[in-house]
């Protein structure tokens, strides 16, 4: 159906988008490939060709090489921990009678929070004198104790970052289970599958598709995961929590070292780029239809 | 959900008691802050779990003025900006996408790869280029330095969102405007524009939302403080307050509770929206 015959009016309601989106997104993205074969400091004038210069320095980097792991272990945690609490709540939750309304929101509202404010948040849990978790233990006799040291400082970050978005894979995975059609099920009860049986038999295979799209958004995710950490250590102590978003802002702001920013920045876009093209091959399979 | 009748059994009471424990981790902690923000904070070092003895608003208060933060004035800034960028991403991304809608031609398919492809650019590679070109276009300091590349970044997911939902409207309207002689500006104002309202809020609240909770854009963009939104605001309060735990609990809460009170009343255009990327028909 063709309403606007018109070229010249396509292209003039167009543009304002394609241009916000050429100059913000499209020119930077070149313009950080470019800016990465440079040594530049403190935004000034003058930038030195260098070639791979801050490439070399990149694999030398203790903390590129930290901040890398604890990406893969983070994405590994997220996947296992946050699709599957959040697997695990939503086929709870479709098998009970009522409170199906009330979880739905509760669970969902560390989704619609701030990274900031639940970084905080955790900051203020672990803190020492007036902690919410040593005041629980206190509250129980026990002894008050250091939460973030440089062995715990990434668990104590993972903790949020699992913890936020599960409201957000189970509300997609309830929208999932209530799709599935009743019949399948009053079959399998017949043949007296239920409980855990079922769930692993008969609901898992067919919501699979639904996982491997919450999977594959975990993954793109964990490269997005900044505030948090950014909060509760900055990255520290000595890079045991860093992240490559934390590192790259560290670098570029506090360093003041752009031209090698830059270059963590296009490690950041490559690794994007194949994560993203391996999930999407994943979950290119065919939907299943009833 | 089980369409048989049955009586509450064992598992049942095993299943809420896991519920209502994973219900007690997203709930008690806004509790435990929102308590803690109606004490002094000599009040709470000595009694973290317990009620304030008197409602203090002590907390609240010192906000106005500490440390050249106002956090206040940050909840405003937060409004100009988000609410700027919810109007720039709804009229550029409900043009953009009015045109992949209704426009069949090459020309479409190539504007939504690029837009696709956009959509898959992290926002910290990019933000050093950025930050250059908001210099050189002497943005730097103004609310536009943020909300030009939050418009841009939010654009992308908008469009293709409303996109799909502007395909499903019925064309005879657009079809009966045509032969009256209406402009396309015309046709899309008064005839698509009030047809895609469940779409226009579902999209809004999304880029409201996200704009709002940004963190990693407004820390650079922004560097002046009275123009800095609240998220920023909130990520500098433990150092700005030092140990002033009352305040730091009082930000928290100024911070956190529009958005809750937002969404409890819009859920379902909350949830949509949140999930609008996630899952397809």
């Amino acid at each position: 159906m063709q309403v606007l015959k018109n070229k010249k009016y396509a292209i003039l309601l167009l543009l304002p988008a394609l241009i916000l989106v050429g100059i913000f997104i499209y020119y930077p993205l070149f313009a950080t490939f470019y800016y990465s074969f440079f040594d530049w400091r403190d935004f000034s004038n003058y930038k030195t060709f260098v070639g791979l210069d801050n490439y070399v320095q990149m694999i030398q980097d203790y903390a590129v090489r930290k901040a890398l792991i604890n990406t893969l272990i983070m994405m590994v945690c997220v996947i296992v921990f946050q699709v599957g609490i959040a697997l695990i709540l939503a086929l709870i939750v479709d098998s009970i009678k009522s409170g199906y309304k009330f979880f739905r929101t509760v669970f969902f509202f560390p989704v619609v929070i701030s990274g900031t404010a639940i970084g905080l948040m955790f900051y203020l849990a672990y803190a020492y004198d007036y902690g919410l978790l040593n005041a629980i233990i206190t509250a129980f006799g026990g002894q008050k104790k250091v939460w973030v040291t440089e062995n715990s400082a990434l668990t104590m970050v993972l903790i949020p970052v699992i913890w936020q978005y599960v409201g957000f894979y189970f509300v997609i995975f309830l929208a999932a289970l209530s799709k599935v059609p009743h019949d399948i099920y009053e079959s399998a009860l017949i043949d007296g599958i239920t409980g855990i049986k079922k769930a692993v038999y008969i609901t898992i295979p067919l919501i699979w598709d639904v996982i491997a799209v919450c999977i594959s958004l975990a993954i793109v995710g964990t490269f997005k995961v900044f505030d948090i950490v950014y909060v509760i250590t900055g990255g520290g102590p000595m890079d045991a929590s860093q992240v490559l978003g934390t590192y790259l802002y560290k670098v570029a702001f506090t360093g003041q070292n752009q031209g090698y920013a830059s270059a963590i920045g296009v490690l950041i876009i490559i690794l994007g780029i194949i994560l993203s093209t391996i999930s999407n091959k994943l979950t290119e399979r065919e939907t299943i239809t009833y | 959900m089980n369409g048989m009748a049955r009586k509450f059994t064992f598992m049942d009471v095993i299943k809420y008691l896991i519920l209502i424990l994973w219900a007690c981790t997203t709930i008690l902690p806004l509790l435990w802050v929102l308590n803690n923000s109606f004490k002094e904070s000599n009040e709470i070092l000595l009694n973290p779990m317990k009620l304030p003895s008197k409602l203090s608003f002590f907390n609240y208060s010192q906000l106005i003025s500490y440390g050249n933060m106002n956090i206040f004035r940050g909840f405003l800034n937060s409004l100009i900006i988000s609410g700027s960028v919810v109007l720039l991403v709804l009229l550029f991304g409900g043009f953009a996408a009015y045109v992949i809608a209704r426009f069949d031609f090459k020309l479409t398919g190539i504007v939504k790869i690029f837009f696709t492809g956009a959509m898959l650019v992290p926002a910290f590679s990019i933000v050093i280029p950025s930050l250059v070109i908001l210099r050189k276009l002497g943005l730097n300091g103004s609310y536009l330095a943020l909300i030009l590349p939050q418009t841009a970044g939010l654009l992308p997911f908008a469009t293709l969102t409303l996109a799909g939902f502007m395909r499903t409207l019925p064309v005879e309207l657009e079809e009966a405007a045509i032969i009256d002689g209406a402009g396309v500006l015309r046709i899309f104002f008064t005839i698509i524009v009030p047809l895609s309202i469940p779409g226009l809020v579902t999209t809004a609240i999304f880029v409201f939302l996200w704009s709002y909770n940004d963190l990693f854009m407004s820390l650079i963009f922004i560097p002046v403080r009275e123009k800095q939104p609240i998220c920023v605001l909130l990520s500098l309060v433990s150092s700005v307050y030092g140990t002033n735990y009352g305040a730091m609990m009082a930000a928290l809460i100024i911070t956190v509770l529009p958005v809750l009170i937002l969404y409890v009343f819009l859920q379902e255009y909350v949830i949509k929206g949140m999930t609008a990327g996630a899952v397809k028909g």
